[in-house]
């Protein structure tokens, strides 16, 4: 029987998790309640006395509601319709579907902003059709964050619930039917029970990611108001105790959702099944089966424009596309540029060391994290609650933290200068990163049978032998899965590094930003076209070995 | 041909195998059919065109002279015990078995009614609001009998029902399950691959191999007079030898194996054969004796206690393991013995031409 006390790894690893995540987020609370004369509730006071937060706070709120709502009104039906019917190149199109999810989210917003803005595409097509005088619509405003966002999340429930409408027992619906419930009865009563957590897990994701969101109300928003954005303008302005204080709430917001939907699982996974899978139901009549494969095209395309128009505008030289419905000139030159000009190829080298040290640090101490929790060691819970805290908290609240917490010299305090220095953004992408990247580690160590470990000790293999030989092996998919997650959201990373980056450190989120101040669009689209594929490549890498057995 | 439930020549295809081929049956009212035979006969196929979750490219299902062959699952009203049970998790006990007589538009007192007498049926009475995960694997299965019988379905349909069992729970669970469909009186057809299950359970076996029914009877016709090596090696405990036919004799026919001339009963359906063929012994159609000239030499490998008596693995001198049944005490292992026929008449030696197996 081992000690029941922490060891000396686990102590030092909660040392470390706690200095980089827990500490920074107090001071943060902290902060909010007291300046230089001491504490004070005033910045509280001046919170909840201006309309502007509450407008702010209302307003990230209900988009986020709805857009869960958008989410699954499109994710759930395509779900169905892919994992329950036999239908024409259907395993072709149901991969096709999860692609937004390459798209990073300035790089989405980017790519809509091409196809639905004011010179946008579909908008001048639209305007020649009709023959109008002005624009259609103004990308603006709420209605074009809840579009950007029903566009970007519904892949959370796409993929959950295929993923366990796949895994459903097959027999189940076999026993309905004997039972004789027909079609409808057998979906209320049978398999939507069983889609419960799926159904919770993506729309807790949903509600989250959406509350978080700060691209498409940063592009978008106009005069809209959301908390994310709200807290930047703030800080911009040199409020910063007031910024502590919005922080907080958006942080107890976050929290409420996580509480009412607790006890809710967020892996689109769904293990224990017996039995096989329900088959899929063949359309055999040619006119559905045509209509529904037309249909499944044209969904399809409207799902890949954004891509198609990404690639489209980064052939376009700077200066020649002004009201045609088409570019008329296309160039390489603007991919040229990225490797050939230093100042434009510096964000792409950022980026990619950026992430990869992120990568690396994040893996390292998921696993560290994943193999104390996995000897069931004292201090596992909370070494779990913390890897998992950056989770609750949207990346606007990281960044203030540790902008809070590291801009301060004060080695006694446990505090560093960092803000300013190329150090910063990695320690924040590492921090945003824990949470994905130890939920599939952890989920992969969980999945490890513990007589291996046993075996190999019989066998006499040391702790460091059975480690290397026995559990990093079998570890791999799961490794593979949490780097790939881990390294593709720091890669595409904007709200954090939009606070914290210095000229340069900047990643490629910022330069496709100031491109596009620029008007140099074929250059931000082609940082975009960079970065998407490269996204689908790691997803590639990653999801190569978790194919099922 | 007449019967309540008949099947008429089904056929399902999947790719390019044939997983039924031409199967046809016919069960009285009440009875009890086992389908038997190894995994990939074709047996579940079959239970799953009767229940109606496939669709057969060929061939009929009718009961009482009704063609349900294209008539969808849920109307069918055929009840079925799935292998896993398939308890739908997020209902309680009393929930699952209401789901049948909800569908038939049972609502209120009756409903609770007839939930309780189909709890009551498989001893589970009082189980109702217990959740399905509480059950122990021996309860859940009952559970599932009592949600299949309770809308009273026209054909039970069982798809290896002990298979998920403990062994020490199936034989208890077999009887069990025998008495509960004797007092129903429900028609039923059962899949299993264990032969004991098939012979317990089944008033009729249908003995299945690759998509092929090779031989429908009662255990006792089964055992006595299998239509071929196959269904005779699947049914009971048997060794195969090949043999030469030598002609008729006194006792019946005069067969050689190995060089030795044994004297044998005349087989069921063997008096058309000649030349070589494969012979099927049971253990109890031989003896053991001393070395002999006249007796197959062979030697003792090994012993497995049957009551009062063993079966004895004896291998002769061209390596082929015959089972012999003897007392506990005749021999040791490693003895030298001989092998001859039973004295006692009453077959257990089966011949069938040599190029079939």
């Amino acid at each position: 029987m081992r000690p029941r006390r922490p060891g000396p790894a686990a102590l030092v690893l909660l040392a470390v998790l706690v200095w980089l995540i827990a500490y920074p987020l107090a001071l943060v609370l902290v902060e909010g309640v007291r300046d230089a004369s001491g504490w004070t509730l005033e910045y509280v006071r001046l919170f909840l006395a201006r309309p502007s937060e509450w407008e702010a706070l209302w307003g990230s709120l209900w988009i986020s509601v709805v857009s869960v709502v958008l989410a699954g009104a499109i994710g759930i039906p395509l779900a169905f319709l892919f994992s329950r019917y036999d239908l024409p190149a259907g395993r072709l199109l149901s991969g096709l579907v999860a692609l937004p999810a390459v798209l990073p989210p300035l790089v989405g917003v980017v790519a809509f902003l091409f196809l639905y803005g004011e010179t946008g595409f579909v908008s001048l097509l639209v305007q020649r059709i009709f023959g109008l005088t002005d624009p259609p619509w103004r990308l603006q405003g709420a209605g074009a964050i809840l579009l950007v966002h029903a566009y970007s999340m519904y892949v959370y429930f796409y993929l959950f619930v295929r993923a366990a409408l796949l895994s459903l027992d097959g027999s189940l619906l076999e026993a309905a039917a004997s039972l004789g419930a027909g079609r409808w009865r057998t979906l209320g009563r049978v398999v939507l029970p069983q889609l419960r957590p799926a159904l919770a897990g993506a729309a807790l994701l949903t509600f989250m990611t959406a509350l978080a969101s700060f691209s498409a109300p940063y592009i978008f928003g106009g005069g809209f108001r959301v908390m994310p954005t709200q807290i930047v303008a703030t800080r911009l302005n040199g409020d910063d105790r007031l910024a502590m204080v919005e922080t907080i709430s958006l942080t107890l917001v976050a929290l409420t959702a996580l509480w009412l939907f607790r006890g809710t699982r967020t892996e689109a996974a769904a293990g224990g099944r017996k039995g096989a899978g329900p088959a899929r139901v063949p359309v055999r009549h040619r006119g559905a089966r045509l209509a529904l494969a037309a249909l499944g095209w044209l969904l399809a395309a409207v799902l890949l424009l954004p891509h198609a128009t990404l690639l489209l505008v980064s052939f376009v030289p700077i200066g020649t596309w002004t009201v045609e419905p088409l570019p008329p000139a296309y160039t390489w030159r603007n991919y040229l540029t990225l490797v050939q000009d230093p100042v434009r190829a510096r964000p792409l080298v950022n980026s990619l060391w950026l992430a990869t040290i992120a990568t690396v640090a994040a893996v390292s101490l998921a696993l560290a994290g994943a193999i104390v929790s996995r000897r069931r060691r004292p201090g596992a819970r909370v070494i779990e609650a913390l890897l998992a805290m950056p989770w609750a908290v949207p990346g606007t609240v990281f960044a203030i933290a540790l902008a809070t917490a590291f801009s301060v010299r004060a080695p006694w305090a446990g505090r560093m200068i960092l803000v300013g220095t190329v150090w910063i953004l990695p320690l924040a992408y590492l921090v945003r990163n824990l949470p994905i990247t130890s939920r599939a580690i952890l989920s992969g160590v969980r999945a490890l049978d513990p007589s291996l470990d046993e075996a190999a000790a019989t066998l006499g293999a040391g702790r460091v032998r059975t480690l290397r030989r026995v559990t990093l092996p079998l570890l791999r998919p799961a490794l593979l899965a949490g780097a790939s997650l881990a390294f593709v959201t720091a890669f595409g990373d904007f709200v954090t590094s939009i606070m914290l980056y210095t000229y340069d450190t900047r990643p490629i989120s910022l330069e496709i930003l100031s491109s596009l101040r620029q008007s140099d669009v074929g250059v931000a689209a082609a940082y975009g076209v960079v970065l998407m594929l490269v996204s689908a490549l790691v997803f590639a890498v990653g999801a190569e070995r978790r194919r099922p057995e | 041909m007449t019967g309540f439930l008949r099947l008429e020549g089904l056929t399902k295809q999947f790719g390019g195998t044939r997983a039924v081929d031409q199967v046809s049956l016919a069960l009285e009212r009440g009875e009890m059919l086992a389908l038997l035979g190894p995994s990939g006969s074709g047996k579940t196929t079959t239970l799953r065109l009767l229940a109606g979750f496939e669709t057969p490219d060929a061939g009929r299902v009718l009961i009482e002279g009704d063609d349900v062959t294209r008539v969808a699952p849920v109307s069918r009203r055929f009840g079925m015990v799935f292998q896993h049970y398939a308890l739908f998790p997020h209902l309680d006990v009393a929930r699952n078995v209401a789901f049948g007589l909800e569908s038939l538009g049972v609502r209120g007192e009756e409903l609770s009614r007839r939930v309780d007498r189909a709890l009551a049926l498989v001893d589970l009475a009082g189980f109702g609001p217990r959740r399905i995960d509480q059950l122990s694997g021996g309860q859940q299965q009952r559970v599932a009998l009592a949600r299949a019988l309770a809308p009273e379905p026209r054909v039970l349909l069982l798809d290896e029902p002990l298979s998920n069992l403990d062994p020490t729970l199936r034989e208890r669970t077999r009887r069990e399950i025998r008495e509960l469909i004797r007092r129903v009186g429900i028609t039923t057809v059962l899949v299993t691959h264990e032969q004991d299950e098939a012979f317990e359970l089944g008033d009729r076996v249908a003995v299945m191999r690759a998509g092929r029914l090779e031989q429908v009877g009662t255990p006792d016709e089964l055992y006595a007079a299998p239509a071929n090596a196959f269904v005779g090696g699947f049914v009971g405990q048997s060794s195969t030898l090949g043999v030469t036919i030598l002609g008729p004799s006194a006792r019946g026919l005069r067969i050689s194996i190995e060089g030795v001339e044994w004297d044998i009963d005349l087989p069921p359906g063997a008096a058309g054969l000649s030349g070589a063929a494969m012979m099927l012994v049971r253990p109890e159609a031989l003896r053991l004796a001393p070395p002999d000239p006249a007796a197959l030499p062979a030697t003792i490998v090994g012993r497995r206690f049957v009551g009062p008596s063993a079966i004895y693995s004896a291998r002769t001198e061209s390596g082929a393991v015959l089972e012999v049944v003897a007392p506990a005490q005749a021999v040791p292992a490693g003895a030298r013995v001989g092998l001859l026929p039973s004295r006692r008449a009453g077959g257990g030696i089966h011949l069938f031409p040599a190029d079939q197996r």
